[in-house]
């Protein structure tokens, strides 16, 4: 599946004008609030209709104003999770579920695999209005998803939940995302959503795209990030539960580019994590330091040095093909001649980890 | 006890009345919705014109409404005498008569209680259910019908309850012909002309008190199930 978005639309004195190939997989659209995203959704489900250009999905042309072509949306079998859930009130929580499928030939397939992928089954007699926000939330995935569609779209589908909701939803998303080939597009202002759950990632700023690509890829570059985000900017490491230390509360992930202590998760051995190192809790060493109370020192070499913002610049060090970036002083730069090719280690502090850069629930968070 | 039996003229009236007003409120039902969502639903040019009209018979003397029927729907009136030449309708002095009589002014009331429920309707589900696949017949039919459903009944008890209680213009349009326009109200305004016929004017008031009330009631609770049931989550 391919979504080719170029679309230009005004809103009062707001311009959008983007445009975008969104791939398989889940795409994050990221930017601070009033950057147009949900704009941008609403006119690919066929909830507006933009000024002008056009919106394609696997070939088939949804928008095209030039061509005066505009597919309304009960006929795009895009699925639409909203902020508000904005589940059926007077439909129970089956209705709500088989509500698509009055208007498709597939009767009741498949139900049962998508009720149990969301752990909705003991809610199926209930009433919306009974739920929690978590619950909504997770029927409202569900009657989207059984609509059959070829492309989800969510627009901030956690945002009016509280922590604990949260944690309890990304995991439904997780498995959404790698066990149906739906491909989503999903709108966030939550860098901690997007490390977790995005495969592609494009950045919406002022109506705006500014930048577009793989996660890992965009968030190195912080200069792309829009001003709120930069601190949290950093590289994202695919990493796998190695193994647990509860004396010290830490847990021992394996990354490609070495091993990483972080505090205690609750995953167990070989399960996948992906984790963000912000850049700004990243330090460099010319060689590997001793008698430091950082546990985590990844060898790897200068790849590129630049992004220059104020008296910082971001510097990437390939550790194996991985690469962290770490934000220094041009100083340091320069008194310790950092350049391309040159062996470094980086040295990240376990505890700069927090539930916001792990994707994973932490034990005992607390302050972390 | 006896006072409280009632006599066949005063059951005469009474079963008159109610049919009147059920035939008033049936008829009126799609024009009713119909009228409620164009006015909660659309923007046209003399919409506040439209508005005005339909609410008019609330405001005008009811013996204005009676009158202006009477132009109108009579025998020799622009649209009655159509009606009766090519359809076979006839309403001046007619239970018919009383029937649209009631229609007209239980009109205002039955928009005015579907128009608030269809505005109340969160449309944000609507275009749920269209992303869902529905087109905008199966929205209308699936989410927008039931959720405005207390609303309709709402209205149509309100209609009912004005077409049984009408008589400034069932008078005015119908006169008051036992049998065939006399309703509980023209029989008591009747009853209270002559002398001595005291106790079947306050039997028929009390018949009159009963029904309103139940209509009151009903349509109160009607009001508050649907701001239950769509009102924000």
């Amino acid at each position: 599946m391919t979504l080719e978005i170029d679309i230009l639309h005004r809103l009062g004195g707001f311009t959008l004008e983007a445009k975008l190939t969104a791939p398989a997989g889940l795409t994050a659209l990221f930017g601070p609030s009033g950057s147009g995203k949900t704009s941008v959704i609403n006119l690919v489900a066929g909830l507006m209709k933009p000024d002008r250009g056009r919106i394609v999905i696997d070939g088939e042309v949804l928008v095209h104003t030039e061509g005066s072509i505009f597919v309304p949306a009960y006929k795009r079998r895009i699925g639409y999770v909203f902020q508000e859930g904005r589940l059926f009130p007077h439909l129970s929580v089956r209705q709500n579920l088989l509500y698509g499928r009055w208007f498709s030939s597939l009767g009741g397939d498949g139900v049962e695999d998508v009720v149990e992928l969301l752990g909705i089954g003991a809610l199926l007699d209930r009433r919306p209005e009974g739920l929690s926000g978590g619950e909504k939330q997770r029927v409202a995935i569900g009657r989207a998803l059984l609509a059959n569609p070829r492309l989800i779209l969510m627009d901030e589908p956690l945002a009016s939940l509280d922590e604990a909701r949260k944690a309890e939803i990304l995991p439904y998303i997780e498995r959404l995302r790698d066990e149906s080939r739906v491909p989503i597009l999903y709108v966030s202002h939550s860098l901690s959503e997007v490390t977790r759950l995005a495969t592609a990632l494009a950045i919406l700023s002022d109506g705006r795209i500014a930048a577009a690509g793989p996660t890992d890829q965009i968030m190195q570059r912080f200069d792309l990030l829009p001003p709120s985000a930069r601190d949290e900017a950093g590289s994202i490491l695919e990493t796998r539960v190695e193994s647990h230390d509860d004396a010290y509360g830490l847990t021992t992930l394996r990354a490609r580019a070495g091993s990483v202590r972080v505090p205690r998760i609750e995953l167990s051995a070989g399960q996948p994590v992906r984790i963000r190192i912000r850049a700004r809790d990243v330090m460099v060493a010319t060689e590997r330091p001793q008698g430091l109370s950082a546990l985590n020192i990844l060898a790897g070499t200068v790849s590129e040095v630049g992004g220059a913002d104020g008296p910082a610049a971001d510097l990437r060090i390939d550790c194996a093909g991985e690469i962290v970036t770490a934000r220094v002083t041009r100083h340091s730069i320069a008194t310790l001649n950092l350049r391309p090719g040159m062996p470094v280690y980086a040295v990240i502090k376990s505890v700069a980890f927090d539930r916001r850069s792990i994707g994973a629930p932490i034990q005992d968070a607390g302050e972390l | 006890m006896d006072w409280l039996a009632l006599s066949q003229e005063e059951w005469d009236a009474i079963r008159l009345s109610l049919r009147v007003a059920a035939v008033a409120m049936i008829a009126t039902l799609p024009f009713g919705l119909a009228m409620a969502l164009l006015l909660a639903r659309t923007r046209f040019w003399g919409k506040s014109l439209v508005n005005g009209l339909i609410h008019l018979p609330l405001v005008l003397p009811p013996v204005v409404t009676g009158f202006l029927l009477l132009i109108l729907f009579g025998r020799k009136g622009p649209i009655g005498g159509f009606l009766a030449d090519h359809l076979g309708i006839v309403f001046s002095f007619r239970w018919t008569g009383a029937a649209l009589a009631g229609a007209v002014m239980g009109f205002p009331l039955m928009v005015r209680a579907m128009r608030l429920s269809i505005e109340a309707v969160d449309r944000r589900l609507e275009a749920a259910a269209g992303t869902l696949g529905a087109s905008p017949l199966w929205v209308f039919l699936t989410i927008t019908l039931p959720l405005i459903l207390p609303g309709i009944i709402a209205g149509m008890i309100l209609s009912f309850a004005k077409a049984m209680g009408e008589f400034g213009a069932t008078i005015t349009f119908v006169s008051n012909i036992p049998g065939e326009t006399q309703t509980v109200p023209s029989a008591i305004y009747a009853l209270t002309q002559t002398p001595g016929d005291d106790a079947a004017a306050y039997r028929l008031t009390l018949v009159s008190i009963a029904v309103s009330m139940a209509a009151l009631i009903a349509s109160e609770w009607l009001a508050r199930r649907v701001d239950r049931r769509i009102g924000p989550e």
